[in-house]
């Protein structure tokens, strides 16, 4: 249980490499989010534009997932499969990118609208990406998984807000997935406590609605039970003294989005 | 990509194995082989075929779980 992997300064910069590789991913197919589009195609511009930067798509064979990019629009939460379906107007759809550099691993996601979304939606877009960073917050020496599961969940409850509880973050950096589990909801004081060199990807998966969610039967997607939108970000991050060290970046995104 | 969470569940000893590994039936009937948490065999905590316990499950691999706390 207490096997934590830590990584070194100059580890942790790899890491950050392949984290902006995700990041400027996550840009590239974001520029090509609007009404009519398939998400198939943004799976592939995804593939392409990690390997022309000499890396491997992280999710595509993990476990069997058969894509580079998880792609869950509206009521899907997370793990959604990229297909033949066409992107409309006020749709919310949340990329999760996952991407290999030089044996390091970076993890981020973010949820686009398509179009123009509802004002409400709008809302929980926004609240769901600041609630990462009042998770972020608390990614310190000293404190504890529990601090950033209860920033998140504390915030997002607060606007009615439904948790999910059965997905987490993770470790992540040498793999994928590694220990320790990271929810997005807890008591303060609570878990293990955060070391220096551990290096974790906060993801709060939150739902307009309530917080129950179901698995489907192609053993991956996940979707809200009372069928309401949901909002995905997520960052990898490293524990540092006093303040996190995020290693992934929404800049590029940010940048996108105001053209 | 986020990680589904890991599962906990209460179970009763059926049989000791060898290697610290037990045969636990879990409260929905399943039958699993499960093994003592290294916390647990820290403190030198003896569990017996009829023990109550707690277990956590990956839900990666629901054929195996970790016990990681005897019922008094």
């Amino acid at each position: 249980m207490s096997k934590i992997k830590f990584k070194t300064d100059e580890e942790i910069e790899l890491i950050r490499e392949s984290a902006l590789l995700v990041s400027k991913t996550l840009a590239e197919v974001g520029r090509l989010v609007k009404p009519g589009v398939k998400t198939i195609e943004l799976d592939r511009v995804a593939e392409t534009f990690i390997r022309d930067h000499k890396g491997v798509p992280a999710f595509l064979n993990y476990n069997g997932f058969p894509y580079s990019l998880c792609i869950s629009t509206n009521d899907r939460v997370v793990h959604g499969f990229p297909g033949n379906d066409e992107l409309r107007e006020g749709d919310v759809i949340s990329i999760d990118c996952g991407a290999v550099l030089n044996n390091f691993v970076g993890d981020s996601a973010f949820t686009f609208a398509v179009g123009e979304i509802d004002p409400e939606v709008r809302q929980l877009l926004d609240i769901t990406r600041e609630s990462l960073y009042r998770g972020i917050e608390k990614a310190v020496v000293g404190s504890r998984i529990g601090d950033i599961g209860y920033a998140v969940q504390e915030y997002t409850e607060k606007h009615g807000y439904g948790v999910v509880k059965e997905l987490v973050g993770h470790g992540v950096g040498f793999k994928l997935h590694e220990k320790p589990e990271v929810p997005n909801y807890g008591k303060r004081g609570t878990g293990m406590k955060l070391e220096e060199g551990m290096v974790i990807a906060i993801e709060p998966m939150i739902n307009l609605g309530k917080a129950g969610v179901k698995f489907w039967k192609d053993g991956w997607t996940v979707s809200t039970i009372d069928g309401k939108p949901s909002a995905h970000f997520e960052h990898t991050v490293a524990i540092r003294k006093g303040k996190a060290d995020i290693l992934s970046t929404f800049d590029y995104v940010d940048e996108v989005l105001k053209s | 990509m986020a990680k589904q969470a890991s599962i906990e569940q209460d179970g009763i000893i059926k049989e000791a194995l060898s290697n610290a590994m037990f045969r636990v039936e879990l409260e929905n009937g399943h039958e699993i082989i499960a093994h003592i948490s290294g916390k647990m065999r820290m403190h030198y905590i003896k569990i017996l075929p009829g023990d109550k316990v707690k277990l956590e499950m990956s839900p990666y691999d629901l054929s195996k779980g970790r016990i990681t706390y005897r019922y008094k």
